[in-house]
């Protein structure tokens, strides 16, 4: 008899007045007993809505079963054969539009738990010393990566599964991308992003750091180093501003910026010796997740802290729980509100920022209705320091220059949903050649990508 | 050799040090006005230093001032001590063309970043006066390595201790009042220096290229920190220069970003410092 309660099972988690001040993981997941409670809401539906809703196709009601018997050895090989890096989309995925916006329960109820039950198995996993990390005899192609974001590692692992050597070129000096420079150590601890990234190296993927493609080695250059295929995977790294007077004052960041401070150099840590500043007041402009992480990181140091967004709630684009989280943190949403211009002391210090209300007119391209300034109703903001977490765009540096390859009218790489290019040996997915979007869709980007590489190689033969 | 290994480390002057490192690739590719970002351990900070020469067995040489924490704690390493991280080149290569007749300016430490770019210039086929100014007699580097690479060398003193008695913009002007007509000057140095001699060769209607150093993280455009205001249009130092059209750049604004981090600087070098002292006792 499954479990009918209603209500997912509650997942314990740091309280909202302790966590606000501390950068350790928020939430800190289930119990045994808690997660087979949960996998035992599951109904294993015949035509399994829920992995329609999975971009990577993970047999879902496959491996909650197996939690609910106990068999997390099982329900791990079910997990990882279909996801490289489970317990990071378990921490970051946004469920609710995803797997679990299609599952049954959540017609009636709430939605069996699908992403804790998931970062419960992985969780496991790597407390027990379990992986899965078997790979296929080497064949003797090699291909390379660009970027080892969660498209970079996906592909890369996939590939060396296959047989593939396969050789990660990332230009920072530590992999993860978004995952390690972006999402901060409360939402997914970097020691994780760190084990699966041993993972792959145990799969024999040689991840080189310090690499910046398109200066060190361009991607004709590496095709002349005997690489058969490339897969860009280079994200979506350009950080938008306002174009609004004010925004080089020092204190404006850009949301990249003051989360590639403290969650790459680590500033948030007493000791460390990249700077950051330790702001009284803080004016966060946007509403999506990169906004409520540089929220939440902003509240840590120390602030108080506004989001100011052009929308109102029902736009805001993070997810849910993120959303919620930051209320519970003390964080203010400042809705229907844009700045229009930031103003500085004597020193060039942010003072300041005037913003103007909005309200909300007809339907815009997106389908959304679009924010108008309600004229007149301009104000002051008394703040030290203003993000700005607008979005952001791809950075063609990588692939800028090779010949044939085509980009969209955004500078996207230009490619298909299965990764294919302008160039046969050229392939791209993840934020590259979508724009900004989630770990998730890179990761499956990632897949299609290796399967397409693997393809076009044997063809060749 | 070991990967990022410093192969050869010389002291220019007790706060002045040469690094070669060696990192082939980056050697390989590296041209005159590009930086690298290294890190000196694994916690380390991503300091930008401009790459002051390669050789073909693939040692790239920078110059630092050991103005700071990290720049003392890479001090710190010696030859054969291998660095964290070392990525490059980064940054557009200085525009290296025949234009004629050229001043290239360097200020303190800029003669390191400004050595390379008059090299360049000269090789190319430029008429190249290289005015390298410096504090004091005591404090002079590079003065061989200059003046093989250009036409002049004017080596200038704020105290007079030593060659012209003044700042690089007032032997600049000395020259341009005795009849030579630049086509082009280079300035290179502090802010301060690099925005006076703009002012100077603005009144003189001369195009002057100047090489921005903000504040950087990752150096690839990621991050904007390093953006600058470039006739009213914000740039990013890392991808769209670091060399600038002079006239152009809002300098108060960099002057102003760059003292961001002024006290938490001021506090890591006192405890640096304190380390240091420690250690030795
Ligand atoms: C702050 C923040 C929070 C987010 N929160 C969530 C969330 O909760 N859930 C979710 O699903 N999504 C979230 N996202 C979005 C998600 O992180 C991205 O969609 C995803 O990381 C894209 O993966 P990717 O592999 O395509 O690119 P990235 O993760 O951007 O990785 C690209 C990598 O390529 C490297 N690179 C770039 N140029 C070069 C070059 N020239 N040479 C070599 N390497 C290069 C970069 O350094 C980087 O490591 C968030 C994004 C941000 C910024
Ligand atoms: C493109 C570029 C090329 C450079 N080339 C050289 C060079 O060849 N030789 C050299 O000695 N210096 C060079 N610099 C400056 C050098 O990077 C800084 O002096 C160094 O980072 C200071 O670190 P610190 O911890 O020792 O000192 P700090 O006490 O931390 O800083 C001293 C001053 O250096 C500047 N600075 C601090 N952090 C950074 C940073 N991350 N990036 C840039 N500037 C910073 C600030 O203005 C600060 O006030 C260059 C900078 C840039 C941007
Ligand atoms: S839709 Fe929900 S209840 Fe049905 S199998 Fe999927 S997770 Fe289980
Ligand atoms: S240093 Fe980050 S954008 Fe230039």
């Amino acid at each position: 008899m499954p479990n009918m309660q209603m209500q997912k099972t509650p997942m314990p988690e740091q309280a909202a007045d302790v966590r606000n001040k501390n950068f350790k993981e928020v939430a800190l997941g289930y119990t045994l007993e808690q997660a087979q409670n949960e996998a035992r809401r599951c109904l294993n539906c015949k035509n399994k809505p829920c992995v329609s809703g999975c971009p990577v196709g993970i047999p879902i009601p496959g491996f909650i079963e197996k939690v609910a018997e106990g068999d997390l050895a099982a329900a791990y090989k079910l997990l990882s054969d279909a996801n490289a890096l489970p317990a990071i989309s378990g921490r970051v995925c946004p469920q609710e539009t995803q797997c679990e916006g299609k599952c049954v329960r959540g017609i009636k109820g709430e939605p069996v738990s699908i992403g804790r039950l998931e970062r419960f198995v992985a969780d496991w996993a790597a407390e027990n010393g379990v992986t899965n990390v078997e790979t296929a005899p080497k064949n003797g192609h090699k291909c390379a990566v660009i970027g080892s974001g969660p498209a970079g590692l996906t592909c890369a692992g996939e590939l060396a599964r296959m047989g593939y050597d396969v050789t990660v070129f990332e230009a920072f000096h530590t992999p993860g991308g978004v995952l390690s420079y972006g999402i901060p150590e409360f939402r997914l601890p970097k020691a994780i992003v760190k084990r699966e990234v041993a993972n792959l190296e145990k799969m024999g993927v040689d991840v080189e750091l310090n690499m910046v493609i398109g200066k060190v080695l361009t991607i004709t250059e590496i095709f002349e180093m005997g690489y058969e295929a490339v897969f860009i995977a280079s994200g979506a790294g350009l950080p938008m501003f306002m174009k609004i007077p004010g925004e080089s004052l020092v204190g404006v960041y850009s949301a990249n910026e003051y989360l590639t401070r403290i969650n790459l150099m680590k500033a948030y840590k007493e000791d460390a010796p990249t700077p950051i500043l330790h702001n009284k007041k803080v004016a966060v402009v946007g509403g999506g997740n990169v906004a409520m992480d540089a929220a939440r990181c902003a509240k840590r140091l120390g602030a108080d802290v506004h989001i100011v967004y052009r929308r109102s709630e029902a736009e805001l684009p993070a997810r849910a729980e993120e959303v919620h989280h930051a209320k519970e943190e003390g964080i203010v949403f400042d809705l229907l509100t844009n700045p229009v211009s930031i103003e500085g002391d004597e020193h060039n210090n942010v003072q300041s920022v005037t913003c103007i209300r909005m309200e909300l007119g007809e339907p815009d391209a997106s389908g959304r209705r679009r924010p108008v300034p309600i004229q007149g109703s301009e104000f002051k903001m008394e703040v030290d320091a203003v993000i700005m977490a607008l979005g952001t765009s791809p950075n063609p540096m990588s692939y800028d220059g090779t010949p044939g390859l085509e980009k969209t009218r955004k500078g996207c790489v230009a490619a298909d949903e299965h990764g294919c290019t302008s160039c046969p040996n050229i392939f791209a997915g993840g934020d590259a050649a979508t724009g900004a979007a989630t770990v998730i869709l890179a990761m499956g980007a990632g897949k299609n990508a290796a399967r397409s590489m693997d393809t076009y190689i044997k063809s060749k033969q | 050799m070991k990967k990022y290994e410093i192969a050869v480390k010389k002291t220019l002057t007790p706060e002045i040090g040469q690094i070669s490192v060696y990192a082939p690739l980056v050697a390989a590719k590296a041209k005159a006005g590009q930086f690298i970002i290294l890190r000196v351990d694994e916690e380390g900070e991503r300091i930008p230093l401009t790459v002051s020469s390669t050789s073909p067995d693939g040692l790239v040489t920078v110059i630092y001032q050991k103005i700071g924490a990290s720049t003392m704690a890479l001090d710190e390493l010696g030859q054969g001590d291998c660095l964290h991280d070392f990525v490059g080149p980064l940054g557009i290569p200085t525009a290296v063309e025949n234009v004629g007749r050229v001043a290239v300016l360097g200020g303190g430490l800029g003669c390191a970043i400004a050595l390379p770019v008059a090299r360049a210039l000269h090789q190319a086929g430029n008429q190249v006066d290289l005015i390298a100014g410096f504090k004091t007699k005591d404090i002079v580097i590079l003065e061989e390595e200059m003046s093989s690479a250009c036409t002049d060398l004017h080596v200038c003193t704020d105290d007079g201790t030593y060659g012209y008695h003044g700042f690089v913009t007032g032997k600049l002007e000395e020259l341009i009042q005795s009849g030579v007509k630049y086509d082009r000057v280079f300035a290179i140095g502090p802010l301060l220096m690099m925005k006076f001699a703009c002012k100077l060769t603005e009144k003189y209607d001369i195009p002057t290229t100047v090489s921005m150093n903000p504040i950087m993280i990752d150096g690839t455009g990621m991050c904007g920190c390093c953006r600058l205001t470039v006739g009213g249009e914000v740039k990013f130092a890392c991808v769209d220069g670091p060399d600038f059209d002079g006239h152009k750049v809002d300098f108060d604004e960099v002057i102003a970003r760059n003292a961001t981090y002024k006290d938490f600087e001021a506090k890591a070098k006192e405890k640096h410092l304190c380390r240091l002292k420690g250690g030795a006792n």
